[in-house]
């Protein structure tokens, strides 16, 4: 019981602290933000390890499988896409722009 | 204790990890640090634990990496709305396999019933966002028809299944028959996956960016859950903060369109018409807007317009002689010529008929020639939050002249001109001036109240929201109807010349 409690308390706390953390993320950065969320939802990786940690059958097995498939694209192809993007945003040099409006 | 702890300090830099996503600068280092945490508490697990099946194991981990790095590299800017919505549903997926799993094990250890509720929460959640997410993806690339669907006693159908859901997950926590519970599970998937698609099938076109911010909760909800039913802090604690993220988005795109989720979820559009006075003596105004009363399902296929099908209206300049002043071409020309700040709104058309590149090079054509050049983004342009942001960063707009509706929009009565290539009902001046129609109330930017307007649209026909825009009818507004692209790259001739 207290083991529950506990992790009620962890997904209060982490959705407290994760509300107080994402608002600030200016609108320039949704995508990216979002981007990278789904990559962390990749943590789900392991939830599906621990499968392959127990004695299970085979259709146990070919579940976690997929799950991994599924959960390690999303963290590796998340947080790749993600470098891409944050990576394009551009500032040109402030010395461009002055002899440029000069 | 030490592993809670562990689980802990990859929280603490996951946590770190967004809040670098503050400032444009830090991002790509609190995104290095987030896969860092994510690859540290990989080999945590794996150093903890022996795995059974390991080639199988490597096998499936090695193509999903494979396939998402392939992914990450290839997706254009205009398809990474398609690949995020993908990625939600890979994420339900995993989540609602993993709880299904721990659901039929679960009967081996006793009093484990919170967490047998939990794994069949996360089936639920799991698998609705999983074919949800599917849906949209298919929509998103072009695959599926844009339209939305709405089917025969549709919110029935939905409260049905919700409630034959219900029924099974109550059924499953009386039973101990891991058989019965096994058949159990497997049928909350059927059940689950239904009710994903009816939810997701009354959405789309422009109001895609709220379906993709929701599925995105859906997916952190699903694994917070899976997280509960397996013990795993990091888990709960990673899908809470993906939960609160994506709720925080959809947020956001709801009250840039002033309409609320569930009617965005069931169909029921115009959140807002209640505090607008109702246009009692103006019934001519509202008639042809049928559409406000339901879901804007008669809207055209192309929600904005300036899509790349090479329909292209005979170019304005060739149905009549360009020494004419009455042709547009010309007037837009000179109107460009002259004007001092320009202010360009992009919106999905510009996307669709891929002319950011062009956009981007008449922006550095006018800096360089002395102008000023704002962009001008509203909150819910293309198809996800932030999508313009990083289809102008991928045309190398510099982010420096973007602008934000709030910021913009007092700009717009000392602008000169006010070009908008692809954007539709966000500009359109109807939201504030009529009531009842779909978009009454939506806050737009105020592109009406610049000097000259030039609208550079595939066609003149209402935007996704099906009210006509008012702004096309503005005798100061310039009309270049045809593929942005092609009408871009004319102007950017002429103006060489």
């Amino acid at each position: 019981m207290l083991d529950v409690l506990l992790m009620l308390l962890v997904l209060a706390g982490s959705a407290g602290l994760g509300f107080a953390i994402i608002r600030r993320v200016p609108p320039m950065l949704h995508t990216p933000l979002m981007s990278m969320t789904n990559a962390i939802s990749g943590v789900i990786v392991l939830g599906a390890l621990l499968l392959f940690a127990v004695d299970g059958n085979r259709f146990e097995y070919a579940l976690g499988g997929i799950a991994l498939a599924a959960a390690t694209f999303n963290a590796v192809g998340g947080f790749a896409v993600t470098d891409r993007m944050v990576a394009m945003f551009r500032q040109k040099a402030p010395a461009d722009r002055e002899t440029q409006t000069k | 204790m030490t592993e809670k702890l562990v689980d802990l300090g990859i929280v603490v830099a996951l946590l770190l990890g967004i809040a670098l996503f503050r400032t444009i600068r830090s991002a790509r280092a609190g995104n290095l640090l987030a896969a860092l945490a994510l690859l540290g508490a990989v080999a945590v697990v794996w150093t903890r634990h022996s795995f059974s099946a390991l080639p199988l194991l490597l096998v499936f981990a090695a193509v999903g990496s494979a396939t998402g790095l392939s992914f990450s590299r290839r997706v254009s800017m205009v398809g990474i709305p398609a690949m995020v919505a993908l990625q939600n549903g890979m994420g339900g997926m995993a989540s609602f396999l993993v709880s299904f799993v721990e659901l039929t094990r679960s009967t081996s250890s006793p009093g484990a019933q919170s967490a047998e509720v939990a794994a069949l929460l996360g089936i639920v959640v799991g698998t609705a966002t999983f074919t949800g997410s599917l849906l949209a993806a298919g929509r998103l690339a072009q695959w599926l028809a844009q339209k939305p669907v709405v089917l025969p006693h549709h919110s029935r159908i939905l409260g049905g299944l919700a409630a034959l859901a219900l029924l099974i997950m109550v059924l499953a926590t009386r039973t101990s028959d891991p058989r019965l519970l096994q058949l159990l599970g497997l049928t909350l998937i059927v059940v689950a996956g239904g009710l994903g698609i009816i939810l997701s099938v009354r959405v789309g076109g422009a109001d895609m960016p709220v379906l993709i911010s929701f599925l995105n909760a859906g997916s952190g909800v699903a694994a917070a859950f899976c997280g509960l039913s397996i013990g795993s802090w990091l888990l709960i604690a990673a899908g809470a903060m993906v939960g609160v993220s994506g709720m925080i988005l959809t947020q956001v795109m709801c009250r840039a369109m002033n309409r609320n989720l569930v009617a965005i979820l069931t169909g029921r559009s115009v959140a807002s018409v209640p505090s607008a006075p109702l246009p009692v003596d103006a019934p001519a105004s509202t008639q042809p807007l049928t559409a406000a009363a339901g879901p804007v399902i008669d809207s055209p296929a192309a929600p904005e317009p300036a899509a790349s099908t090479p329909v292209a209206s005979a170019p304005a300049d060739q149905s009549a002689p360009p020494s004419q002043a009455a042709n547009p071409f010309a007037r837009a020309l000179d109107v460009i010529r002259s004007a001092q700040r320009v202010i360009i709104v992009p919106g999905y058309g510009m996307a669709l008929a891929e002319a950011q590149e062009e956009v981007s090079r008449l922006a550095d054509k006018l800096t360089g020639l002395g102008r000023e050049v704002i962009f001008a983004v509203h909150p819910v342009a293309g198809r996800m939050p932030g999508h313009m942001h990083v289809l102008l960063a991928e045309a190398e707009v510099d982010y420096g002249m973007i602008r934000e509706m709030a910021e913009v929009n007092p700009l717009f009565a000392t602008t000169d001109l006010a070009l908008i290539v692809g954007a539709c009902d966000v500009v359109n001046p109807a939201a504030s001036q009529q009531a009842n129609t779909p978009i009454s109330g939506m806050p737009i930017l105020q592109a009406h109240e610049a000097k000259n307007v030039i609208v550079c649209n595939l066609d003149d026909r209402p935007g996704y929201s099906g009210v006509e825009n008012l702004l096309y009818r503005d005798p100061k507004t310039i009309m270049l109807l045809g593929d942005a692209q092609d009408t871009l790259r004319r102007l950017l001739d002429q103006l060489d010349a």
